[in-house]
């Protein structure tokens, strides 16, 4: 189990003034069970995350997985922990090739594994190989590749922020599937996934709503996407003049 | 010819030579050419008025490569070398060359090559050379290469320049002429370290109609080391040329990266990017969630972006 004990985060705004990220975050978080955590931009989701991974230390509170407490641990040991975070904006690297970092997420990866994690996520391996993971690569391939690697990890602990943003809609389909297959009602793994995607947030065991720093509500999709679905309506209304399309 | 350890070490750094290849090859070590071998398509012919060798490739030749590595194992020994190479036409070859030098004592161990390079009509050249130094923290390694290639018209050349470790000063120039769709494409590789100062100047001109040229410099500078980096392309007639430094600088280093375009037709095309930065902590907080330690996170990134 993962949990969040009144986690609190706060980071250097401009000006050097603290700025009020996460307050009093309290999240039980069980294995066997695929999350979707969603909410407005800049509610605290990516922040959330980078605590669970080791990136951000919290202000306050405690990070615990297993019932030990690793909110003192660097990202490599929560790594070694079994903690693994898809970037929603992964970093480039000029030099380094899309096999080789794959092999850094999962050392004893073998070429046939390798090869049907980049088909998983829409990418030929014959195209992508070799390729150098700069400049040279869309934003959308850069970030299939990041999935690709949480998806050859299969991590304990997976987090995906917004794996389907810059995907297509054919691969989202697909991507979505393999998802719910791998970590729904899978006992050894915990996976969230930060989500805004209207076909992704009902499949998921549960919804945790996180807005202005703090847990709004949380519970299964039937109780909650109703809750977010009117909001999202609204808000495509108010930007978009009253049509709506694709939200039902 | 039998080769000590650190003589073979020096040559399985500077030209991956671990065994002895098949083919031409010279092998010059403190000044003295200690393997000089020719084969039937490549001679290799000692300078009759001063230190140094012809490589003469026959026209037409092709899937072969010629070595021709140096290695200075006498500390404070100062060595200066004129090679010329003349790739005929048609030809399509690897010139495989590069300086070891292990310098154990207190003296200055210095080699100055220079070096002349033809490639004739339609040919294509692969050249290599790789420069590395090793020893004690009181002798000092000075590499000093001086290049002056020629493609001719339709021919390729493209040099490979590695430099990665223990040399203390390096001032390195090259100088191009690019004929009639003639094509060169430079890559510079360097790592400094300590306080190690390099320096490399490249001018290539583009004589011909529809000549191109690319200039990749990757560098890392770390400690307190130092790096120059200039590269003139000059268009002399309807042609493409593009320069792109890139520069990772760490510690108290200092880079200066100064590219130049000069356009003397108008129908020259001629660009240039440069970048100094250090390492960006996205990169390594990204590989540190691999599970890989902070030093393990710089390595991977240096050697990727030094490969």
């Amino acid at each position: 189990m993962l949990e969040l004990r009144n986690v609190s985060l706060n980071l250097d705004g401009t000006n050097g003034a603290g700025k009020e990220i996460l307050r009093n975050v309290n999240l039980k978080l069980e294995r066997g069970k695929l999350y979707a955590i969603t909410g407005p931009n800049g509610g605290g989701k990516t922040s959330l995350a980078k605590v669970i991974m080791g990136i951000y230390t919290p202000s306050e509170g405690q990070v615990l997985l297993d019932g030990e407490d690793i909110t003192c641990l660097g990202i490599t040991e929560r790594a070694h922990r079994g903690i693994a975070y898809g970037f929603q904006q992964p970093p480039r690297f000029k030099g380094l090739l899309v096999e080789e970092i794959m092999k850094i997420a999962r050392p004893n990866l073998d070429t046939v594994q390798l090869r049907g994690y980049l088909r998983d996520v829409g990418l030929c391996p014959e195209d992508y190989l070799d390729r150098d993971l700069g400049p040279g690569l869309s934003g959308g391939e850069i970030k299939r590749i990041e999935v690709a690697q949480l998806l050859a990890r299969n991590a304990p602990v997976t987090i995906l922020d917004e794996p389907e943003a810059g995907v297509d809609l054919w691969t989202i389909q697909k991507l979505i599937s393999i998802i719910t297959k791998r970590y729904k009602g899978n006992s050894q793994g915990i996976a969230i996934v930060i989500t805004h995607n209207e076909q992704f947030l009902p499949v998921c065991d549960e919804i945790i709503l996180l807005a202005e720093g703090s847990v709004q509500e949380r519970g299964t999709p039937e109780q909650i996407w109703p809750l977010i679905r009117d909001d999202i309506v609204c808000k495509m209304k108010g930007q978009c003049g009253g049509s709506v399309y694709g939200v039902q | 010819m039998e080769f000590s350890k650190l003589e073979k070490d020096l040559l399985a750094a500077v030209a991956d030579l671990h065994t002895l290849p098949q083919g031409a090859i010279n092998i010059r070590k403190d000044g003295q050419a200690v393997l000089r071998r020719s084969s039937p398509n490549i001679e290799v012919i000692g300078k009759a008025d001063r230190p140094g060798i012809d490589i003469i490739v026959k026209p037409g030749t092709t899937n072969e490569a010629v070595h021709v590595p140096v290695i200075l194992t006498n500390s404070g020994f100062k060595d200066l070398v004129y090679n010329t190479f003349v790739i005929g036409e048609g030809a399509d070859v690897l010139v495989v060359a590069g300086c070891g030098i292990h310098n154990q004592g207190t003296g200055v161990s210095r080699h100055d090559g220079v070096h002349e390079i033809i490639v004739k009509k339609g040919a294509r050249m692969r050249y290599v050379e790789k420069h590395y130094g090793e020893g004690g923290p009181d002798g000092k390694r000075i590499l000093n290469p001086s290049t002056v290639i020629t493609v001719e018209e339709g021919a390729y050349a493209e040099m490979e320049m590695v430099q990665i470790k223990g040399v203390d000063d390096t001032r390195r120039t090259t100088t191009a002429y690019v004929y009639d769709q003639g094509n060169l494409k430079i890559i510079e590789k360097l790592l400094t370290h300590g306080n190690q100062e390099a320096e490399s100047e490249i001018e290539i001109n583009l004589v011909g109609t529809d000549s191109t040229a690319q200039v990749i410099s990757r560098s890392v500078a770390q400690d307190g080391s130092r790096q120059e980096f200039k590269a003139a392309l000059i268009g002399k007639e309807r042609c493409n040329g593009h320069v792109e430094c890139d520069a990772i600088i760490m510690g108290n280093a200092q880079i200066r990266s100064v590219p130049e375009l000069v356009a003397e037709s108008a129908e020259a095309i001629l660009t240039h990017e440069a970048a100094i930065g250090k390492i960006a902590g996205e990169q390594l907080i990204k590989l540190m969630s691999l599970g890989l330690t902070e030093k393990e996170a710089v390595d991977t990134i240096l050697s990727g972006f030094l490969r």
